[in-house]
């Protein structure tokens, strides 16, 4: 139920922020600063995403090698920066955890 | 034989036809990210019923693949919807400058056009809104963003529903809910292009790893905000 309120409170967010400025036109102006910020967004959330993912192991930071995730996505990172392809990065990196996963 | 004029006045089908067109090699990268949702969205444990819901609802990819992340690990609603509400600020932004063009359209027009707003909606209806065009006085180019849109609509649920499928066969062994991390890899790292990018994702990383103990997951947005102040002040410097 909580689940069902937060997508569609979600939704209507997401609405109202596309909605905005179409329906407001002429009478606001978008702010210049938060303009600027907007590209850092999506660099920024992520990473606050995927350094914990990668690094915290059980409640606790885990750094050794016995950390699956952390090596597949390295190479994945690895794997993004030379080619710039997601598709090809989820496949490189999901080969990499199932192949630590499965020898070891 | 008769040659066929040449039609230099659009008309709503016509507009509607050239959305559609410049979308489509859009979609072909469209498919496969839907997919990817729909899989992930069943391995992070939404039903197949609220996964296909979010992409009707919410319908914006990035921050569905946050939600589902965020709702795998057990986030609270509100910290989900504020993580959501920031990244799809940026749509704010698309808001603005598709606004000049849609401002003659009445209130309902206004709101499909505005539920059709995606990333990839505005990228070619943007793109075809600045191209100079012969003076005309009817100006149907809102049916251009209504194709593109519609287009994209239509290719994103079905790309969903096939992954739901999909994701409903495969085991939980299989670590899908990692794909989302690997997803956000490959978005995050091709986009490092100068310091300022570098240094919020750097900052916002060590800030979510420091903040990692909080509760309700605050160290998401605590280490987003960081970030975006640290790209801020590296791009002001430079």
């Amino acid at each position: 139920m909580i689940l069902w309120l937060t997508i569609l409170l979600a939704g209507v967010a997401t609405f109202a922020t596309r909605l905005s400025f179409i329906q407001l036109y002429g009478r606001r102006t978008f702010p210049e600063w938060l303009a600027r910020s907007l590209r850092f967004v999506p660099p920024a959330v992520l990473t606050a995403i995927i350094i914990p993912e990668l690094l915290v192991h059980d409640g606790g930071l885990d750094l050794s090698f016995g950390n699956f995730r952390l090596l597949a996505g390295t190479i994945a990172a690895l794997v993004a920066w030379r080619t710039k392809n997601v598709m090809l990065t989820v496949l490189v990196g999901m080969a990499v955890l199932w192949a630590l996963q499965f020898i070891l | 034989m008769e040659i066929a004029p040449r039609s230099d006045t659009p008309t709503p089908a016509s507009e509607f036809l050239s959305g559609l067109r410049d979308e489509l090699p859009i979609l072909v990268g469209v498919i496969p990210f839907g997919m990817i949702y729909g899989v992930v969205a069943v391995g992070a444990g939404l039903s197949p019923v609220t996964a296909q819901a979010m992409s009707l609802i919410v319908f914006a990819g990035s921050a569905q693949f946050l939600m589902a992340q965020l709702y795998g690990l057990g986030t609270p609603a509100l910290v989900m919807l504020l993580a959501a509400a920031i990244v799809n600020l940026r749509h704010a932004l698309y808001s603005a400058s598709v606004a000049p063009y849609l401002r003659k359209l009445s209130g309902p027009w206004k709101w499909l056009l505005a539920y059709l707003l995606t990333d990839e909606a505005y990228a070619v209806t943007i793109i075809y809104y600045h191209k100079p065009r012969p003076d005309s006085t009817h100006d149907y180019r809102h049916f251009f963003l209504l194709g593109s849109g519609l287009a994209l609509w239509s290719t994103w649920q079905l790309g969903t529903a096939l992954g739901i499928l999909l994701g409903a066969q495969i085991p939980a062994s299989w670590s899908l809910e990692f794909t989302l991390t690997l997803t956000f890899i490959g978005m995050v790292v091709p986009s490092l292009k100068d310091r300022a990018g570098a240094a919020a994702a750097i900052v916002a990383g060590l800030a979510a790893l420091l903040a990692f103990a909080l509760p309700l997951k605050l160290g998401l947005i605590l280490g987003s905000l960081a970030g975006i102040l640290a790209g801020l002040i590296v791009e002001r410097r430079q």
